[in-house]
């Protein structure tokens, strides 16, 4: 099965777009089958997230994109030592993005973005091996982001804006390895919140040397979630222990980390089109998830990423009036340290592929559609910072991930 | 709807492309038994065997017996499935024709003062005996069987629970006359694992050695329950039991028995917990210099000569420190100690069921000092003559602990020389029948002196907290049998060139909180 597929890919010589840690690399249906390049690729208002400098650029008056992706991904885990064999339940995601630009004149444009650049959907089988450390977590940002683009020369345009960000966050944990009331019935905890906001802020450049070259620059500011206040609801706790684990609230902080991006395109012709990219994510604005509860209970949860890199690459060919066909790559770096493997965001290094097309079903609307496949190389990791009485208890195995992203989106012109 | 049908298709396309891995585990051949057969894996033994914990046997407690935590890893191995006969509940105990005739599990409660306080579970226990089930069960380990019971006619006759039988060996037994190891070598196992022994001694010291150490009589018919079990007739049983269970040809484990005095059912009140105030020390020092005072003279008034009257009763003048002091145990009168009464010494035992209110607050253990005693002790130190009725007072107010409370080193001494003789014979079995032993009288001891540890954890035999014991003090918990499991599975992996995974013990619970 898996063969086969991946021998359809290759004959279709498709890209793909996923990222590490909790990022979300499914901003725009044309950008993602072009292995989500896009800081200088104009195409469509998508352009709005990757490089809002680049609006003043687009053409139409008006343009509208809307594009939703279907994510399905899998996790496999074993541990050889104790014959482990558990694979995650996860439920579906669907990510989203709408971007609007409007041409004011000809130097200036405005737009409005709404994404969901962050999230992690990962499901265990209740009470699983390794449920002291996550059963389930589900956490999503969006991203809400007006935009203003101006263009200084015929060559050189910058844009930005705000961002105002609305996270929410639901995850399920055990306790501790073992501990059961005395029903057998595993203590457990749920943290959730939801409508936490927190401002940030884009901002972009664009130049335009030549007819044919593009090169852009964006970065996107780190945005601290800080849950306050938000509902913890402890499980399963003996009638003697309520004390010790009453239910209340908790704080939380969870960084969603900043994003330089650099890149060229580079247009051949009027049907092909090239594109190379580079993120650079500062993932290490996340050395620690730490939950402090309303009951004087705290849980300190290392996790020490360091700033990891994209390198993207994806290009786009225009059969016909009708037909546009888009491939891609990318190489997505872990920011995951050896010993902080743990399994709420198990990624390692990933290869993704990339394909997708439009059909321009009128002068107005296009359909767009892509599709991802991210590849993880099976890896042996572990987990070595979960402390139960004092005492260090690794958690570990072997992984093996993949990811499944279908999008479907719409494009309007005016 | 046709682009409905080919959404729904991508769908399960995309779900169905579970990533794989090179090497699964779960793919036959990873894992291998080795040069044993694993495919019909039948267990014997006693509550250790059958997961007991906390007094009882309960649901929970079954899934966590070391010979389930072993079958599981043995599935993998290429074990077949694995049968217990399980009881209705979690609260545990046991119904005969609807009257309770097992007490309900152990939980952690606290008493007003917050102090740890281990509690019958409410509830009535829901398992009735009469109900049988139907076997055969791959787990046969009957709680409360001794070794000869194994090969013991009608143990598992209903009518004779409370005499003959075994209310647990009752609900699984083929028949009412048919023997625990028949009902287990019909099974025809291929593999087997025995641990038996343990009650041969255990009853004897749960009963503060009150029972007979009925070594030299080979009939085990004439034995109470509280009795040390010869060691012929654990020999003759044992080897029996090891014949019928390798008749086929069947590989197995052999487990020896641990000192049974040092579980946290006999290490947990200490032998010197008498702990004193400089005055109360001197006030009882005082008070047992009368007491020797006092016999002194009754030997004297026997016709016993001064000086040896003075010998004997010297031995009652005991000193008390300010600080712990070692409590005061009964003994049979005799002529070298008349008044029946010594001062423990530092290898005896008190039993954890004792009643340590008594303790605290009764002089159970010291005297029993009341207004009346303090009287005449002050008319001695006056220097005035007391009367034999007040002589008789200070007598009567020692207050030692009784033979049912406490191992004393002869007690000891005969639960340790027949549980030698066991484990010598045990040994002996295993080798000429190419079994494995598995030393866990050795493991036990290293468990004792330093702890076991494990992936994160460790556990000791320290009572309640250790991880090891459970709140009866005298069985493991699910994480002790899973230790137990583990150290199974490394022996049959050396000895029998198998590669069957291990156990973590860190994911295996202790004691239970209510």
């Amino acid at each position: 099965m898996r063969t086969r597929l991946m021998t359809i890919l290759a004959l279709m010589a498709l890209g793909i777009t996923y990222a590490g840690g909790f990022r979300v690399a499914l901003q725009g249906q044309r950008a993602l089958a072009m292995g989500h390049t896009g800081v200088a690729v104009v195409n469509n208002a998508e352009v709005a997230f990757f490089n809002p400098a680049g609006m003043s650029f687009l053409e139409e008056k008006l343009s509208v994109s809307f594009g939703a992706s279907a994510v399905f991904t899998n996790i496999a885990f074993q541990n050889e030592e104790f014959g482990y064999n558990t694979r995650a339940e996860n439920p579906t995601s669907t990510p989203f993005n709408l971007y609007g630009t409007y041409k004011i004149n000809e130097k200036l444009s405005l737009g409005i973005a709404v994404y969901t650049p962050f999230g992690s959907q990962v499901t265990y089988p209740k009470n699983w091996e390794g449920s002291h450390l996550i059963n389930d977590i589900a956490l999503r940002a969006i991203f809400f982001q007006p935009t203003i683009s101006y263009k200084i020369t015929d060559k050189i345009s910058i844009g930005g804006g705000p961002i105002y960000a609305s996270g929410s966050v639901n995850f399920t944990r055990n306790l501790d390895r073992s501990t059961t009331d005395v029903n057998g019935e595993r203590l457990a905890v749920t943290i959730d919140q939801s409508g936490i906001g927190a401002w940030g802020y884009t901002a972009g450049m664009m130049f335009k040397p030549t007819e044919k070259l593009t090169m852009g620059i964006n970065y996107r500011s780190e945005i601290n979630v800080e849950a306050r206040g938000g509902n913890a609801d402890f499980q399963n706790i003996p009638e003697n222990l309520q004390g010790q684990f009453a239910d209340g609230t908790f704080d939380a902080d969870l960084p969603l980390p900043a994003e330089l991006s650099v890149g060229a395109s580079y247009r051949f012709n009027d049907q092909w089109l090239v594109a190379l990219d580079y993120n650079r994510v500062f993932w290490n604005a996340y050395d620690a998830l730490n939950v402090s509860f309303s009951n004087g209970l705290e849980s300190i949860n290392p996790r020490n990423y360091q700033d990891s890199s994209v390198y993207r690459f994806g290009f786009q060919y225009i059969a016909s009036e009708l037909f546009t066909f888009r491939g891609g790559y990318y190489f997505d770096e872990s920011p995951v340290q050896e010993g902080y493997f743990a399994p709420e965001t198990p990624r390692n290094n990933s290869n993704n592929f990339t394909a997708g097309l439009s059909v321009n079903i009128s002068d107005r609307f296009a359909i767009d559609a892509s599709f991802l496949y991210v590849h993880f190389n099976e890896i042996d990791a572990s987990y070595d910072f979960y402390q139960e009485n004092g005492q260090t208890a690794p958690f570990g195995g072997t992984y093996k991930n993949n990811v499944f992203v279908p999008g479907l989106g719409i494009t309007y012109k005016l | 709807m046709r682009k409905l049908l080919y959404i729904s298709a991508a769908l399960a396309l995309f779900s169905s492309c579970e990533p794989e891995f090179n090497e699964p585990v779960d793919e036959v051949g990873f894992y291998d038994q080795g040069e044993v057969d694993l495919t019909n894996y039948v267990a014997l033994g006693n509550s250790l065997t059958s997961g007991y914990a906390d007094g009882a046997l309960y649901l929970d407690a079954q899934q966590s017996s070391y010979p389930n935590i072993l079958a599981s890893k043995f599935a993998l191995a290429g074990g077949g499935d694995f049968t217990q006969p399980l009881m209705n509940d979690n609260i545990g105990g046991l119904l005969l024709n609807g009257t309770p005739i097992a007490a309900t599990r152990l939980v952690l409660n606290f008493d007003q003062n917050g102090n740890p306080l281990p509690v019958n579970l409410e509830g009535t226990p829901t398992t009735e005996v009469t109900n049988t089930l139907e076997g055969p069960f791959n787990n046969m380990a009957v709680p409360g069987a001794k070794s000869y019971h194994l090969v013991a006619p009608g143990y598992g006759n209903i009518a004779g629970i409370g005499t003959s039988a075994n209310p647990y060996f009752a609900r699984m037994a083929s028949s009412s006359e048919t023997t625990v190891l028949a009902d287990a070598a019909a099974q025809n196992p291929t593999f087997f694992s025995i641990w038996i022994g343990n009650n041969d001694v255990l009853t004897y010291a749960i009963s503060g050695g009150t029972g007979v150490d009925q070594t030299g009589n080979l009939n085990p018919a004439s034995y109470a329950n509280n009795d040390i079990t010869d060691p012929n007739v654990f020999a003759a049983t044992t080897s029996q039991v090891v014949s019928a269970m390798t008749a086929n040809g069947a590989k197995g484990v052999v487990i020896n028995i641990p000192d049974v005095t040092k579980i946290p059912f006999f290490t947990t009140v200490p032998n010197n917990a008498l702990v004193l105030n400089a005055e109360q020390a001197q006030q009882l020092t005082l008070f047992f210099q009368a007491v020797a005072g006092i016999t002194t003279q009754g030997l004297i008034d026997q016709g016993v000569p001064a000086a040896q009257a003075q010998q004997i009763a010297s031995q009652y003048a005991i000193t008390f420190n300010e600080g712990p002091n070692r409590w005061l145990i009964d003994t049979p009168a005799s002529q070298t100690n008349p008044l029946g009464f010594r001062q423990m010494t530092e290898e005896e035992r008190i039993v954890l069921t004792i009643d340590q209110t008594a303790l605290r607050t009764a002089g159970y253990g010291s005297v029993a000092i009341s207004n009346e005693v303090l009287q005449v002790l002050g008319k001695l130190q006056a220097g005035a003559t007391i009367t034999e009725a007040e002589a008789g007072l200070v007598l009567a107010a020692i207050n030692g602990i009784d033979d049912k409370d406490a191992l004393d080193n002869e007690e000891i001494n005969a639960i340790n020389t027949a549980r030698s003789a066991y484990n010598t014979t045990l040994s002996g079995l295993a080798q000429q029948n190419d079994l494995i032993l598995l030393d866990f009288e050795s493991l036990y001891e290293e468990i004792v002196l330093s702890g076991y540890q494990y992936n994160g954890g460790e556990i000791t035999t320290t009572f309640g907290t250790g991880g090891a014991f459970s709140l009866d003090g005298i069985h493991l918990t699910p994480r002790g049998y899973a230790v137990v499991a583990d150290e199974i599975i490394r022996a049959i992996n050396e000895s029998y060139d198998a590669n069957i995974p291990g156990v973590d013990p860190g994911n295996y619970p202790t004691i239970f909180v209510q």
